[in-house]
């Protein structure tokens, strides 16, 4: 029957195999998993040296290593009493002795707490948000959280907080009443207009573009800075000592630059995916413009930007922090990419579930929030988990505008007499840090994946 | 800026134009600090130590700055630049000043629109090489490999004297002065150039100093010093006779130690001059009387400062060479303060 | 149509451009552009003050004056001599070399490391996960920096091979030193055009062959023309014509060539063929003719070359010298010369970039092959399939589907990290247009501007090359 020229089809019954052996046991399980065939014995035998080159040349750096020491000097003489000259001994004691620079970076001695505290604040505020078994009224809590950060790491009077958490409330307050009322486009162009009162001067701007100078109603505007100066004028002992960005430097940094930009490109970045979803043309040209544009240039050079040509872009005499400037760009960068993965979220749904929100009759916001918006971004996770973490490894690109991060003070730490020819161990400090920051977000991604799948229980 | 984060993004779109460039010392006195651009780490002239605070010769010269315009040479916030966003940092107002080992050139100082206000270091580009390797002059080096820092001027020099003697060469370019050196210790690398001070910087930390030799050939003139943004003459007067009032201080052998007995009074008319005893110096910049007093006081006059940092108890070890006294057959020299 | 009943026609209300759906989008629009037009106005009007405040003007004659820099690796003709924009191309020429070379190693190694960790072998599984989970969870520059240190501390220096420390391999014809890997270059004499044209009808003749053997297996079936056949026939013309010009030694040499060629390609079937013939079996005798080419090419302009210059070391030089010849190679002074000096910066940028980005290439792959459904590879095997058939005709060409267009961002992501050039001082297009010109001439606007042009165009580019691939190898609904 069978045509002979073609080759993979068999032509005869194959003979009935004897039973299979007992196969548990430690033996069979390693002829099983590590010696099934030629190729396989020839790759255990090569990971097996692999594995021993490696350990062995590792191992004895590693759990040998010096902790205590003033200087690499004075670690190499440690190391020559010890385990004779030239031994192969890691010099820990740079992590023991630098430990606060590389976690706190030129932060202040006596403000250490301030930090940690805002760390603290920062696990709890986050608590609720990954993991639903929280009680949701923290959730309110976490709202608050960015502004207490802000005031306990950067410092200063605590009404500056109070004003921007009452302006975007402001914000936030009217939009709502707006959109109830009116419909959301109003809504939205109300909430801008409150902010726009609140957190800067119209009337300067206008004035001083028709070539006025001075400051009409400056005394008033902006509502934020009016609330501050009456907040510090009747409570002015609620302050702490400032801190100025420069001064934040190793992990502190990462952690901020990251944590930022995670929170505020992820909304960013359903908007623009939803612009590109989008079927008004002008909408859809711009948001397509915008992913297309930043995610075609490296970070490296929107970080350069940043550094070099922001001011020439701002009006002239504006000083703008260069930690807000990086935080900006690592936004924007980052919210096109996961503009891309909501994207395609949004792809996967089926059309007959937008056609079930027309058919109940809700309107387009309401059909995103309640219907769209679940399901794409639970197909999305994953994407947007590695977008994060992509997003914190990229912190340390931040090195080649001159801020302190920790590959930066690897640099300055190296500069300094007592530690120079110091290498390897501080990359191994860096390096597992990060990895570790990483590798439990991409655990979370799973974990958060399984708990979400709904079908198949 | 007040409030960081909150303000300058108002601050952003809410000033108007015309502040720009103009009255950088109102702007210094406003924020109570002064921000001062310096290297990311070089032994001897900026690196922070391990409490953070920033020190070397480059450092000296914004704190005395700071002490004169604000009374308190702690009141500096350094900006850690590297050769190639420094510049840019000072053109767009990010700092009043820089300080990093920066070289007077005439393109700097014509196209890129900076004032530099004096050399407080006069140095020149010169090659370490290790002794191993048997080479005793510059022009030695046909075909060899060596480091460079980009964005520097060092680079240039290095091009034009290789082609000048009509030698070939190979440029490894690296970012920082810590690369270059673990670079060249390597082996990656059969030179390294940069300035002949730096040279011996990165020499005093090798492990085995005396098996590196730095050739005689210093190929080009590095005047090392600070500078200011174009079009604010005032203030690059203030930060020009805070740094001349340390070169004169040594002349006239006013010292940390003895600055206290002097401002009491001395026969010297230009000694009292400098420490606001008479004349009025200071109002005529802007300052208070006592602002060279506060300026010399901060971290000693120039001979104090470099023996500090650079001099040969240090482990840097640098001779005073043409950064002697002028009445010493060297090249510092500060105009008379009348 | 007589019953149709119009709506009445309303009079238009100034309301209905919030309310009615109709008007409302073209509301939101115009907002949306008058807002989007203010804002680039005002930032181009405060830009044109701020370089009217500088003094500055918006020019690109810079371009034109000479740069008075050297860069090291120039693959044109360049010295400090020339001009700020040609040092721009060569800074653009070695972007896109690396990002070239970095995205085919990413690839090889993505794609062994993908099939490995679902290798059923447990020892090798998990070390295909320490590979991915380390690479994929440490930032990139920190890697590029530790492999940076490592290829400049493990390797010896030059001079190490002059006092007999080190020596050099393949033959004596590469040396591999803590400044770069220095590789032989071909050097074509009179008689390689024959060689070059002896290849060209080769190449053709196979390229017909493979089209009469698709014939054939429309008409019956007959499986198409094997990979050994294909390149068999590219790398036999070659050999003949190359044979052609030697002598005794060299005719002697060639045999010993084709017997090892011979052997390369009869375990190459058996191992390799599952993973180059990704795509279904029509194309497999392309891709073979394809491999034939580079393996024929990489013979005749490298490894005959090579064994000719040790051969001529032992028998001495023949009567006959072939056309192509190897320049070598040889230390001089301090540094190797000769040959092509494959930099420490762009090595350890390259092995960085492709281990970083193999690492992400592994999982695309991975979840790519656990996507088609295992029934798949059942049915294989219940018509009697060998498993590395079924790999190659049932498995991979619907992973295929899965795996393309995640590749397309992991290859964009990889040309555009090579910009971390900066980090190991490797001389990319940031290096010089976007670091040095900028430094020298105080052009920051232009120099940023031209630098993210190029980028944005190479990324387009990049990404419609990938999505016509990608178009080719989607599912055919029909």
């Amino acid at each position: 029957m069978a045509d002979p020229k073609i080759a993979y089809v068999r032509e005869t019954m194959l003979p009935p195999q004897a039973p299979p052996g007992n196969d548990t046991g430690a033996v069979s399980w390693i002829r099983e998993n590590l010696l099934s065939s030629w190729l396989n014995v020839i790759l255990t035998v090569l990971s097996l040296w692999l594995v021993y080159y490696v350990v062995s040349h590792v191992a004895p750096w590693l759990l040998r290593g010096i902790w205590q020491a003033d200087s690499l000097a004075q670690c190499r003489q440690i190391r020559d009493e010890m385990y004779g000259a030239g031994a192969n001994v890691a010099c820990f004691a740079v992590i023991t002795e630098r430990w606060n620079q590389l976690v706190f970076g030129f932060y202040p001695r006596s403000g250490y707490w301030r930090v940690i505290l805002a760390f603290v604040l920062l696990v709890v505020a986050i608590a609720p948000v990954l993991f639903a078994a929280l009680p949701r009224k923290m959730l309110w809590f976490s709202l608050v959280s960015p502004l207490l950060m802000f005031f306990l790491i950067w410092g200063g009077t605590i009404w500056g907080p109070i004003a921007v958490g009452l302006g975007l409330a402001a914000m936030v307050g009217a939009g709502v009443l707006v959109t109830r009322k009116r419909g959301m486009l109003l809504g939205v162009l109300v909430a801008i207009g409150v902010g726009i009162l609140w957190f800067l001067n119209p009337f300067a701007i206008v004035w001083n573009g028709v070539g006025g100078a001075g400051n009409p109603l400056g005394f008033l505007f902006p509502i934020d800075s009016l609330i501050t100066r009456i907040g510090d004028a009747v409570a002015p002992g609620l302050a702490l000592p400032r801190v100025l960005s420069k001064d934040i430097g190793g992990f502190t940094l990462s952690f901020i630059i990251g944590i930022a930009g995670i929170a505020l490109s992820l909304p960013l970045g359903i908007l623009l995916a939803l612009g590109r979803k989008s079927n008004m043309l002008i909408i859809n040209t711009l948001s397509v413009a915008f992913i297309e544009v930043i995610r075609g240039v490296p970070l490296i050079v929107w970080l350069f930007t940043a550094s070099l040509l922001l001011n020439y872009f701002m009006p002239p005499g504006t000083n703008f922090d260069l930690m807000l400037r990086v935080i900006i760009m690592v936004t924007l960068f980052s919210a096109a990419y996961i503009a891309e993965v909501v994207r395609g979220g949004l792809a996967a749904i089926p059309k007959g579930q937008y056609e079930a929100a027309d058919a109940l009759g809700l309107d387009y916001w309401k059909a995103m929030r309640l219907i769209i918006l679940p399901q794409a971004l639970k197909i999305s996770i994953p994407g947007i988990v590695n977008t994060f973490i992509g997003l914190f490894k990229d912190t340390t690109l931040v090195v080649f505008i001159g801020m302190m991060d920790p590959v930066n003070l690897l640099g300055s730490i190296r500069a300094n007499t007592a530690w120079n020819g110091i290498y390897w161990e501080l990359f191994l400090f860096v390096g597992l840090m990060f990895f570790i920051v990483c590798f439990l977000m991409s655990r979370y991604s799973i974990y958060l994946e399984k708990r979400l799948r709904r079908e198949h229980r | 800026m007040k409030k960081p984060l909150v303000f300058c993004a108002m601050g952003a779109l809410a000033l108007g134009a015309g502040m720009a460039q103009a009255a950088t010392l109102d702007d210094v006195k406003a924020r109570d600090v002064l921000n001062c651009g310096t290297n990311t780490g070089l032994a001897g002239f900026a690196a922070p130590n391990a409490d953070g605070v920033w020190e070397g010769f480059d450092v000296a010269v914004c704190r005395a700055v700071a002490a004169a315009v604000l009374g308190d040479p702690m009141k500096v916030n350094f900006v850690p630049t590297t050769g190639a966003t420094r510049f840019t940092a000072l053109a767009s107002g990010e700092i009043d000043m820089l300080s990093r080992v920066t070289t007077w050139t005439f393109q700097r100082d014509v196209e890129l629109k900076f004032d530099f206000v004096g050399v407080n270091y006069y140095d020149g580009q010169g090659f370490i090489v290790p002794t191993a390797l048997g080479v005793t002059s510059a022009k030695e080096l046909d075909g060899a490999t060596v480091c460079i820092q980009t964005g520097t001027t060092t680079e240039l020099n290095l091009a034009d004297f290789f082609r000048s003697n009509g030698i070939s060469y190979e440029p490894v370019p690296i970012e920082t002065n810590a690369e270059g050196q673990q670079q060249y210790l390597a082996g990656t690398c059969d030179a390294y150039t940069t300035d002949s001070s730096g040279l011996a910087a990165t020499r005093a930390t090798f492990e085995n100093p005396q098996d590196h030799i730095i050739l005689p050939e210093i190929i080009s003139k590095e005047p090392l010093g600070p500078l200011v943004r174009h079009g604010d003459s005032d203030w690059a007067d203030i930060v020009r006779w805070s740094f001349f009032a340390l070169v004169a201080a040594e002349e006239f052998g006013i010292t940390s130690a003895n600055i206290e007995e002097l401002s009491a009074g001395t026969d010297n008319p230009e000694v009292n001059r400098i420490l606001g005893v008479e004349g009025n110096l200071g109002a005529q910049l802007g300052l208070d009387a006592e602002w060279a007093k506060r300026a010399i006081a901060a971290e000693g006059n120039y001979g104090e400062i470099f023996a500090k940092y650079l001099g040969v108890d240090t482990p840097i070890g640098l001779e005073r060479g043409l950064n002697a006294q002028w009445t010493e057959g060297g090249l510092q020299y500060a105009p008379p303060f009348r | 149509m007589s019953l149709s009943t119009q709506p009445p026609k309303e009079p238009f209300r100034l309301g209905q451009l919030l309310s009615d759906t109709r008007y409302r989008s073209i509301t939101i629009q115009v907002v949306a552009l008058v807002l989007f037009a203010l804002g680039l106005w005002w930032l181009i009007g405060n830009t044109a003050e701020n370089l009217k405040n500088l003094g500055k003007t918006f020019s690109f004659d810079f371009l034109g004056q000479r740069s008075n820099y050297d860069i090291n690796q120039r693959l044109i003709p360049y010295d400090s001599t020339s001009t700020h924009g040609r040092a721009a191309l060569v800074g653009i020429l070695n972007t896109l070399l690396v990002a070239a070379m970095g995205c085919v190693l990413a690839t090889v190694i993505g794609v062994i490391a993908g099939v490995l960790r679902l290798s059923k072998n447990w020892l090798i599984a998990r070390l295909m996960t320490v590979y991915i989970e380390g690479f994929r969870n440490v930032p990139l520059l920190l890697w590029i920096l530790l492999i940076f240190a490592l290829v400049s501390e493990s390797a010896p220096a030059p001079r190490a091979f002059a006092n007999g420390d080190a020596n050099m391999i393949l033959w004596g014809t590469m040396a591999i030193t803590n400044r770069g890997i220095y590789v032989p270059s071909p050097v074509f004499t009179h008689g390689a055009w024959l060689i070059a044209a002896a290849f060209v009808v080769a190449v053709g003749v196979a390229a017909w062959l493979r089209r009469k053997s698709l014939r054939e297996q429309a008409a019956t079936g007959k499986p198409p023309l094997p990979l050994w056949q294909a390149a068999g026939v590219v790398l036999g013309l070659t050999g003949l014509v190359y044979l052609l010009q030697g002598g005794i030694v060299f005719t002697l040499l060639f045999v010993v060539q084709l017997a090892i060629i011979a052997a390369i390609f009869i375990y190459v079937r058996r191992f390799v063929r599952p993973a180059l013939q990704y795509v279904p079996s029509q194309r497999a005798s392309a891709t073979a003719t394809a491999l034939g080419a580079l393996t024929a090419l990489l013979w005749a302009i490298y490894i005959s070359p090579a064994l000719w210059h040790m051969l001529t070391g032992v028998f001495g030089t023949p009567a006959f010298t072939p056309s192509i010849t190897l320049d070598v190679p040889a230390l001089g002074g301090f540094n190797f010369t000769g040959g092509f000096n494959v930099r420490n910066s762009l090595v350890a940028l390259w092995l960085a970039l492709s281990l970083y980005t193999g690492a992400f290439i592994a999982e695309v792959v991975r979840s790519g092959i656990v996507a088609v459904p295992k029934g798949q590879s059942e049915a294989a095997a219940a018509l009697g399939m060998p498993a590395s058939r079924s790999m190659s005709l049932v498995i991979l060409p619907q992973a295929m589907r899965v795996i393309v267009p995640p590749m397309i961002s992991q290859y964009l992501n990889l040309t555009k990290n090579s910009s971390l050039a900066i980090a190991v001082g490797y001389m990319d297009v940031r290096a010089t247009l976007g670091g040095i010109t900028i430094n020298q001439t105080g052009r920051e606007l232009e120099g940023m501007l031209l630098m993210g042009v190029f980028y944005l165009a190479l990324s387009l580019i990049i990404a419609a090359a990938g999505n016509w691939f990608n178009a080719r190898v989607k599912l055919k609904e029909r």
